[in-house]
């Protein structure tokens, strides 16, 4: 069993290691404290409605995010703004459906039901907007890049000026948190740029992280309550072997053999 | 195999039984002699069956909810995981169950290496294990394929790919392998069907591996032939069956871990990408399970022979009853097996570690080392150790190991002449 034990947490240390060589080879991001990471990690209300603020006033001119519908950020565990404030949020948006009984497409205003709507047509008429680059979809975004919510917060700040030597082209910017540092996507966010309703002050630093909480919940709607079911499987099951070594012991005492 | 005859006390058990005697398997079952001093390293099995039993339930609820289109492929994962009630825990159990399925096989293939498990009488049963395993691998790929997200599609390019190398009929193989002119949705559908369908040969496979095992039954730590039932022996009820849950408890914590904690890390962020024909990945990574193979497969420069040497990797294992020509089963009495053994280990961690690198500078040099040594323990090492080492006198039985009886030099030795 001590053998055992021993061979197993080398593995463990092993593959540890190796994905640690992996990170280091990278850029250092910014630290910041994550409110829904650990065992008991959830989402800060406050921060996430204010990152769907940020979303809304600056990223979605130019992102999508076709999973989310609006009744989403009524729900538990997200933004859960009340039903009512969503309504209107929805209600702001055009939203084309149709046919009618005529034949005819219209527009109406959002429903809860509704996908959040959608900055360009296709990916064809996003990119002929952005020189084209497509804004990619932030619904999943968090979970589709290597560095994570690190990444996304740090590359929100990471603009500089390019490193002498370096030459852009027209429409692309540099960014020391980039993969090969030039980005298609202008500087977004200054000082001030957004007036939060609940009066924190909207510092670039402020925002990126709200905006990034935004998008860690829209990529794992469901975390909270994975956290919170984790812990209770997890406690059940050390319980429940606990009682089963005990029982085993207990069988195996019949006969000499150790086990 | 219980020796004295099996009735059922009812008289219906009886009528039932002997027209159908699955009491009297149930029996056999329950009764089945096992060696006592089976370690945590043979509790493998059994986790393996949870394992699979956890994929093919998942599984089945997975596919009620996904679509195999390469249109609706990646929006039905994320509806899944977002609108279907428990859909993304069902979804994570089933994407980790498939890493914890391939931990749990490799402790058990080495732990078969180290106590020589698949000697004779054995040999069916370690080469059903081999084909379950091959099986196995298929079934990842093809299932990774399916979330339809940049690793999926850029990874079933490259694999689907390797069937090109086949002299004359290459191309066409791989066109009818697509369905098309490249990976598609029609190559999307049929991976799917395949995935669906492996699982139950999977299934059918493990039947035949615990049927043969039930013929010579366990091999044990010590690696020698027990009289069964006896004093060196236990009823599989209760003994095994509350160890091996036990070990199935701790074996579940740390899927329960990865599952609820870092469902993620396991896998690759480019497949929370959508996949596109037009952008290939700066790295295509196979998952972490078949990055050893990948780097065998890297390492030549030849692509034929690069494809040649990987799947060799996989079958000369099937071999390995015949390669090792050792007389004695366990490493415990191996001296120098022992050492060459942990070198493999090592060796195989290795080319894991390189197959996720990119192949170039020294990591290709450190894989083309590797390699070279994985061919070399199985063809030259092994074989001669057979012939040359010095093993140490085995005990007569279990009890005698365990109770530290010293070794009856004299009729160990007789022993052995008498397996020659």
């Amino acid at each position: 069993m001590k053998n055992f034990f021993k061979i197993f947490s080398f593995i463990i240390l092993f593959s540890g290691l190796s994905l640690n060589t992996q990170a280091a080879e990278k850029v250092e991001y910014l630290k910041t404290d994550w409110s829904f990471k650990g065992l008991f990690g959830k989402f800060d209300r406050a921060a996430l409605q204010r990152g769907y603020q940020v979303y809304t006033e600056v990223c979605s001119s130019c992102h999508s995010m076709k999973y989310l519908s609006y009744r989403n950020l009524a729900e538990k565990g997200g933004p859960e703004f009340s039903i009512d404030q969503v309504k209107a949020i929805a209600a702001s948006f055009e939203v084309k459906d149709g046919p009618n009984s005529d034949g005819d497409m219209f527009t109406r205003p959002g429903r809860l039901s509704d996908k959040f709507v959608m900055p360009y047509d296709n990916v064809q008429a996003a990119q002929a907007a952005n020189g084209g680059a497509y804004p990619p979809d932030m619904s999943v975004l968090v979970k589709a890049r290597g560095g994570g919510v690190d990444y996304i917060y740090s590359l929100l700040q990471g603009y500089e000026d390019p490193p002498a030597g370096v030459t852009l082209d027209d429409g692309v910017y540099y960014n020391k948190y980039m993969y090969g540092n030039k980005i298609k996507m202008a500087n977004q966010l200054s000082d001030g740029l957004v007036e939060y309703s609940d009066g924190t002050t909207a510092s670039v630093e402020q925002m990126s992280k709200d905006v990034t909480t935004f998008l860690m919940w829209s990529a794992e709607p469901h975390l909270e309550s994975r956290h919170r079911m984790g812990f209770k499987a997890i406690v059940y099951l050390i319980i429940l072997t606990i009682l089963v070594y005990f029982s085993m012991k207990r069988i195996w005492s019949r006969i000499e053999t150790e086990v | 195999m219980s020796d004295h005859e099996y009735t059922p006390k009812s008289k219906f058990g009886k009528w039932f039984n002997d027209r159908l005697p699955l009491l009297t398997l149930a029996n056999h079952l329950t009764d089945y002699p096992t060696p006592k001093n089976l370690n945590y390293w043979w509790t493998f099995g059994g986790i393996l069956t949870f394992c699979l039993i956890t994929q093919i339930v998942t599984g089945l609820v997975l596919a009620m909810h996904y679509i195999a289109h390469a249109d609706m492929a990646f929006d039905s994962v994320e509806h899944i995981m977002r609108d279907v009630n428990y859909g993304w825990l069902i979804r994570y159990i089933h994407a980790n169950g498939a890493s914890m399925f391939f931990l749990a096989v490799y402790i058990h293939i080495f732990r078969s290496l180290f106590y020589g498990s698949y000697k004779a009488p054995r040999e069916i049963i370690w080469i059903i294990g081999i084909i379950i395993y091959l099986l196995m691998m298929a079934a990842a790929f093809l299932g990774y394929v399916l979330p339809w997200g940049q690793m999926s599609f850029w990874g079933a390019t490259v694999i689907t790919n390797l069937f090109s190398a086949i002299p004359l009929v290459g191309e066409g193989i791989v066109t009818w392998l697509w369905g098309g002119y490249s990976v598609d949705n029609p190559t999307l559908t049929r991976f799917f069907t395949l995935h669906y369908l492996i699982p139950f040969l999977i299934l059918g496979l493990v039947v035949l591996h615990i049927w043969a095992l039930h013929v010579p039954g366990n091999n044990n730590p010590v690696g020698i032939d027990i009289k069964k039932p006896s004093k060196d022996t236990v009823p599989f009820h209760p003994y095994i069956v509350i160890k091996d849950g036990f070990a199935l408890l701790m074996f579940m914590i740390v899927f329960a871990f990865f599952v609820f904690y870092t469902p993620n890390i396991l896998g690759h962020a480019d497949n929370y990408i959508e996949a596109n024909p037009l952008v290939t990945p700066a790295h295509i990574v196979p998952e972490w399970y078949l990055l050893p193979f990948y780097a065998i497969l890297r390492s030549v420069p030849d692509k034929l022979l690069g494809v040649v040497a990987m799947l060799s990797a996989i079958l000369i294992l099937a071999a390995l009853p015949w390669l090792d020509t050792s007389k004695i089963r366990s490493a415990v009495f191996r001296p120098l097996y022992r050492q060459f053994y942990w070198i493999l280990v090592a060796d195989v961690l290795i080319l894991g570690y390189v197959g996720a690198m990119p192949a170039e500078g020294l990591y290709l040099l450190v894989a083309r080392v590797a390699t070279a040594y994985y061919f070399l323990h199985f063809l030259v090492i092994l074989p001669v150790l057979g012939w040359k080492e010095k093993t140490l006198p085995i005990p007569l039985s279990i009890t005698e190991s365990i109770l530290g009886g010293s070794p009856n030099l004299a009729t160990a030795k007789n022993r052995e002449s008498l397996n020659k």
